[in-house]
């Protein structure tokens, strides 16, 4: 892993040996020299860390900076683009999510994805919204104990469970968010990637997704883009920080926030471009 | 060095930086003021210290107010944060070192009615002298962001410390030659002695926090558990 950034070798101090070696082994993902295009505009340079099993890992950067390429590089989004590929590795477990033999769809239930905006499907009901990815990957199983138990981990159980034949679209748009959150977590991912997923809801239903992704993260290793500052200190154990489709910093986030290595991760935190 | 994006950000950290400097420009004058009515026995110099100190006060008051308003607004992070934090801890520090100047100035008083021999005066002057020299010098490195200099007041505290315990061992030696001199006049010259000393503390209190505002590092108690 010698050309990997390691996010546990980021802290305020360099770890000892042992601490980067347990970091490998507890890797999740990890990401070496990744490089994304759109045609001949390359967005993506050179991009390398370590993702831990379990915890919150907070992307940052202007708009433009890629990091909603590189989000969509590791469940293979991006790829759906016409003109658009990847260099270097991705591993999850491992595994490089890039190999022949790997099925696009199935790692996509390994690795969900929450949108900007909530996007429940209209004409499904709520419980059928919850069970889509589960009848997509002809998962069987009490259908019944995993729509209780899915609102339950996302707390929509008590507000909904009395309408569960309704449609989606007459819940809040913090319901509708929790709501794609269930229907992620209900195949049982392994690791969650959240682009901005709480920018277009207003502040109550902001801190209900917030806290709903810190009990999730004791379950997932979760990724999430934000453009709101304040919500990466409070949600993420670490912080990217990605300028003009390159990995500036990768660190503790208590670190990242408090003393930045990079001049440009302390402008752009401190709010002096950007 | 780059500006913030907003302006108005820019603006308050520049009036709290601005109003902190002020008022370590009055502390200074303060001890100076204080030392000087010592030197020249004078009373009313003394009081004036002694008055003036509200100042001070409200200087904390409004700083403090200041500090939480930015927070408040701007929920500052990195360099911006450790600014904001170290100016709320300097503000404690400069308004301890004003209550010093008053508890020195109120021990003048009682000197003024034994006054001392003029060679213990001499050596306090150069301990206040040696005192104000430090605390210029730190507000001198926060100003300009000098790790270095901060060290250096940090490393020249030990001189202070001497001079106050030679000057205490002078006041003792005097006391006992001088039997018949009553004792509140020399108590109230080694209380002097150990205020100026402990101005000498806040200004390394001080000479920390630049060090942490500058680097991040936590000096205090020796690194302290995270060590650095």
């Amino acid at each position: 892993m010698t050309d990997t950034t390691d996010v546990t070798a980021m802290t305020t101090r360099a770890p000892p040996p042992e601490a980067k070696a347990r970091a490998k082994a507890e890797a999740k993902l990890e990401v070496i020299g990744l490089g994304a295009w759109f045609g001949r505009q390359q967005v993506l340079r050179g991009i390398s860390l370590v993702v831990r099993p379990r915890g919150v890992l907070a992307v940052i950067g202007p708009s433009g900076c890629g990091k909603s390429t590189f989000i969509r590089c590791i469940n293979r989004l991006h790829e759906l683009t016409p003109g658009a590929r990847v260099e270097g590795r991705l591993l999850l477990d491992g595994q490089d999510l890039y190999a022949s033999g790997v099925d696009p769809v199935e790692l996509r239930r390994r690795v969900g994805m929450v949108f900007q905006r909530p996007n429940v499907f209209p004409t499904m009901s709520i419980r059928d919204n919850v069970l889509a990815g589960l009848k997509l990957n002809g998962i069987r199983g009490d259908h019944d104990a995993i729509v209780e138990d899915t609102l339950r981990r996302t707390a929509l159980w008590d507000e909904v469970k009395d309408r569960l034949d309704d449609s989606p679209m007459r819940l809040s748009g913090g319901q509708q968010q929790r709501l794609c959150i269930a229907r992620a977590i209900a195949v049982e991912p392994e690791v969650l990637l959240m682009d901005e997923p709480a920018s277009a809801l207003d502040p109550i239903a902001t801190a209900r997704i917030e806290e709903l992704i810190d009990e999730l993260k004791e379950r997932y290793a979760i990724i999430i883009v934000t453009h709101n500052m304040q919500q990466a200190v409070r949600v993420s154990d670490d912080t990217a920080f990605f300028y003009l489709g390159e990995l500036i910093e990768v660190g503790e986030t208590r670190q990242i926030f408090t003393t930045p290595r990079e001049s440009r991760t302390e402008d752009y935190v401190t709010g002096k471009f950007g | 060095m780059n500006l913030h994006t907003s302006r108005e950000f820019e603006r308050e950290l520049r009036t709290l930086r601005e109003r902190l400097l002020a008022m370590a420009g009055r502390a200074e004058q303060q001890i100076r003021r204080a030392i000087e009515a010592l030197r020249r026995q004078d009373d009313a110099l003394a009081e004036t210290v002694i008055v003036d100190d509200k100042v001070i006060d409200q200087d904390e008051v409004e700083i403090d107010e200041l500090a939480f308003l930015i927070m408040a607004r701007r929920q500052p992070v990195a360099s911006d944060l450790r600014f904001v934090m170290v100016s709320l801890k300097i503000v404690t520090d400069l308004e301890r070192i004003g209550d010093l100047a008053v508890n020195i100035a109120k021990r003048v008083r009682e000197v003024s009615r034994h006054p001392p021999e003029p060679a213990i005066t001499q050596e306090i002057e150069r301990l206040g002298t040696a005192v104000m020299d430090e605390l210029r010098r730190v507000l001198d490195a926060f100003v300009s962001g000098d790790v270095a200099a901060a060290e250096r007041v940090i490393a020249d505290d030990a001189g202070i410390d001497a001079l106050n315990t030679r000057i205490i061992q002078s006041i003792l030696a005097s006391a006992t030659r001088d039997g018949s001199r009553e004792t509140g006049g020399w108590l109230a010259l080694s209380s002097i002695s150990r205020y100026l000393e402990r101005i000498g503390d806040h200004a390394t209190n001080i000479a920390e926090m630049v060090i942490y505002y500058v680097r991040g590092r936590d000096v205090r108690h020796h690194g302290g558990p995270r060590g650095g």
